[in-house]
């Protein structure tokens, strides 16, 4: 069956009342039953629910096979639980038919490629997949396909059951011995618990692993001790030199610069810039950048922002400190001065992704969000993105909050390059949907700006301000000009992963590419 | 004026997108001497196959002491490109030998004559000296720049933050620009990251007359933009003079006063030049 974004959905995807897209309101209204997972009792007086080992606690967890296990993914490349935690299930307990439920996957986790490969780790459901995991998935490694969600789809998706995790492992830089936590507090600090908080109230156990015991009680915390079932120190929770860096460093590069002094000046034309706007970007070269240029925008202007959403770096906490931002809403923070600002700073909170972006829930904050400035590893001429498969059809991004603030946001502004190497970014067709084109609203390209048609009062605004743009189109055609159509990625019948948007709905599906044929010097064959 | 390796089609592919209004392709000091063909090659290419839209596309040549130069123009020529720069320009002569080169090409490859441009990069003080004749050398000229790095080894001065090492020189060039109706443009600024330094330099471009300034980096072209477009403040007063002089002229009165201040048909050419100015700068939205 088609969808709302022409892409062909197959009919054995749509069981137990799985629909197609249908539009990015489709289910405004509508209602989910949401899920209570099972919690223990704790009605003795306990000392601690410190336990030796990762592996005793997750038997006292009741790891079994047919389970599923999640991590937050606030540490990045620098993560050891995840991987800490799939060794214990599969290599020390021995388990079977495992199910991966994280907030995305990536270098980090390796080891999980090899559990794949090997048939002990038999689902996937995440925000986003890098690296070996993603080459394992996209080689139909797995029975059933993954599931690909956002940021925002993945709380919806536990909250109405479709993901019931059974034990959540929770990386905490924090913790006493009952498990109040924290993202901040000990040696590997990381911020921002929000990726974390959400699975914590929704798993039947929760585990912290934590490389800092603290004091009891450790408040403020994130996860609270009324969600934990068993607290486990570790060496360190994550490489520190690879959670975060020291500073998003913001770029030099006088093509991303443009861009992004660009962006600003769209963000400007438009009638949402005026004083309590509300922002969201990304950590790309691009992205951070617009900060800089929003800065003279709002100085300008004598405006302040309202609230910048999502996941924090330095760059809007220096904002914040002049002056320019009320109040952050930190889902996770990208670099050692985003996470240290964080508890230190009133008016810089803590969200969850729930709070953030479940469409699912009464409020989520996308809803409340003016301007987001994405990234795109593909957009095609329906403003359809694609941030999940590589020109070459692997998986290999992560969608995160990008559905979520583009669908939510009154002005989604895509920032890319219009070329990468030989590959044109803006094109006839994204490899696959991530983010629909009813949710984008303009796109900023080194070579000119395109607006959606279906925004026609911001082509007035971009008019009336003199900012030059041309159709999608016309971006297309430069880019073909420059590197060439491409082929066609040739693919075989199975389907490797499902990817939902945020409200459940199917929005593509990956299936797995079709190996080429080489001969023995490595050149294609063709038959 | 943004200077781009030749040799480096990464860089020359799209170097228009940044919103120069001229790109000089370097095949002289940025091109190491046994890459000079690959250069050339690479240039070539670039001119034949990328649309440059309205960015003008200058070439730098190698000096006419060097055994590269009459090749170099075979290839700008052939490519297409919009004018030609000449390295170390010192004498009407050299503009000759030029232009006789040029023309060789333009009917070798069936270009249109006439159509490859010249200007004059003055980089010593002989230059500097012949400046009128070399720019009154011939009717393809259309301006020429000081090349500060050249010059002022030649004068044994090092750059100062005040630009008095060449301020006789730029002086120099700019009334010989101006006696000869064409354009003049002020060498670049050669540390990147002294943006305060650039600045106050492009703002002293401007205040001595010139047309523009040679940058190297994207990041400098905004602020030359900024600095030589005229001001709203410049753009009202012209517009006032020549909706004051075309009502004047009606009634027959050649000298008059606006705001006070005497007027005659010099201040109406100068005021039509920067309304002109500021229609290409992007920065005028009147009906005039």
């Amino acid at each position: 069956m088609k969808n709302a974004v022409g892409r062909e959905i197959p009919d054995e995807i749509l069981k137990n009342g799985r629909e197609v897209y249908q539009g990015k309101n489709y289910k405004d209204g509508k209602y989910i039953k949401k899920a209570s997972p099972k919690s223990r009792m704790f009605v003795k007086p306990q000392e601690s629910k410190l336990v030796a080992t990762l592996k005793e606690a997750c038997i006292q967890c009741g790891a079994h096979d047919g389970m599923t296990f999640s991590f937050h993914t606030e540490l990045r490349n620098g993560d050891y639980v995840g991987a800490m935690a799939a060794r214990v299930l599969v290599e020390e307990l021995g388990l079977k038919n495992i199910t991966v439920a994280a907030t995305s996957l990536g270098a980090a986790q390796d080891v999980i490629a090899d559990y794949i490969e090997q048939g002990r780790i038999t689902g996937v459901q995440t925000s986003g997949v890098r690296g070996r995991i993603g080459e394992v998935i996209s080689a139909g490694k797995l029975d059933a396909p993954a599931v690909i969600r956002s940021h925002g789809g993945r709380p919806r998706a536990v909250e109405a059951d479709e993901v019931h995790i059974d034990i959540a492992f929770l990386a905490a830089a924090s913790s006493d011995c009952c498990g109040n936590s924290s993202g901040v507090g000990g040696k590997n600090n990381f911020g921002s618990m929000g990726f974390g908080t959400h699975d914590a109230h929704y798993a039947d156990h929760t585990i912290i692993v934590t490389d800092t015991l603290v004091d009891f009680p450790n408040l403020p915390s994130s996860v609270s001790a009324i969600d934990v079932d068993a607290v486990v120190v570790v060496d360190d929770i994550g490489d520190a030199g690879k959670i975060a860096t020291k500073e998003a460093r913001m770029t030099d590069n006088p093509r991303e610069l443009m861009m992004a002094k660009n962006a600003a000046a769209v963000i400007a034309a438009t009638p949402y810039f005026k004083d309590g706007f509300s922002f969201q970007t990304g950590v790309g070269g691009p992205s951070l950048a617009v900060n800089r240029f929003l800065e003279e925008h709002m100085r300008e202007k004598n405006i302040r922002m309202s609230f910048a959403l999502g996941g924090t770096s330095k760059a809007i906490c220096d904002l914040m400190d002049k002056g320019f931002v009320r109040h952050i809403l930190d889902t996770q923070d990208f670099d050692t001065g985003a996470a240290a600002h964080i508890f230190r700073t009133p008016g810089h909170h803590e969200i969850s992704l729930s709070e953030y972006a479940n469409a699912g829930n009464k409020g989520a904050y996308v809803n409340k969000l003016d301007y987001v400035v994405l990234a795109a590893l593909e957009i095609d001429t329906n403003f359809n993105v694609n941030v999940i498969t590589g020109s070459d059809g692997i998986l290999r991004g992560a969608p995160g909050g990008h559905p979520d603030t583009a669908a939510g946001s009154k002005c989604c502004i895509i920032v890319t390059p219009l070329t990468r190497g030989r590959m044109a970014t803006v094109c006839d067709e994204v490899v696959t949907v991530t983010t629909p084109g009813d949710c984008v609203d303009v796109l900023v390209t080194d070579y000119g700006i395109a607006v959606n048609p279906l925004r026609q009062d911001l082509i007035e605004c971009l008019d009336k301000a003199g900012i030059e743009h041309v159709t999608i189109e016309q971006l297309r055609d430069k880019a073909y000009s420059l590197v060439g159509t491409p082929d066609k990625l040739e693919w075989e019948d199975k389907v490797v992963a499902i990817v939902e948007a945020r409200d459940g709905t199917v929005l593509d599906v990956v299936r797995k590419i079709k190996p080429l044929d080489v001969n023995a010097e490595g050149e294609e064959v063709k038959f | 004026m943004m200077f781009m390796n030749a040799q480096r089609p990464g860089l020359i592919k799209d170097a228009y997108i940044y919103g120069s209004d001229s790109i000089i392709l370097d095949l002289e000091d940025a091109v190491a001497e046994n890459q000079k063909d690959a250069a050339r090659f690479s240039l070539y290419h670039a001119l034949k196959n990328i649309d440059y839209g309205k960015t003008e596309v200058i070439v730098r040549i190698n000096g006419l002491d060097t055994p590269h130069w009459k090749e170099d123009i075979r290839c700008v020529v052939a490519g297409g490109a919009d004018g030609i720069r000449i390295a170390k320009c010192e004498s009407a002569e050299d503009v000759r030998k030029v232009e006789a080169e040029v023309l060789k090409a333009e009917r070798e490859f069936g270009i249109e004559e006439g159509r490859t441009l010249l200007m004059a990069a003055l980089e010593s003080p002989k230059g500097i000296m012949n400046a009128y004749e070399i720019l009154m050398a011939s009717p393809r000229m259309f301006g020429c720049a000081i090349s500060g790095g050249d010059f002022r080894k030649s004068m044994h001065v090092q750059i100062e933050r005040d630009g008095i090492e060449m301020m006789a020189a730029r002086g120099n060039m700019l009334m010989a620009a101006r006696a000869a109706g064409l354009q003049c443009f002020d060498t670049m600024w050669p540390n990147i990251d002294d943006i305060e330094g650039f600045q106050a330099e492009v703002r002293q471009n401007r205040k001595m007359g010139f047309d523009g300034k040679s940058v190297v980096s994207p990041k400098q072209i905004q602020y030359v933009h900024d600095t030589f477009a005229p001001t709203p403040k410049e753009i009202a007063y012209a517009e006032k003079l020549c909706r004051s002089f075309n009502e004047q002229a009606d009634a027959g009165v050649g000298v008059y006063t606006v705001d006070g201040k005497m007027v005659d048909i010099p201040f109406f050419e100068d005021a039509r030049r920067v309304i002109e100015l500021a229609k290409a700068c992007g920065v005028y939205h009147g009906d005039l």
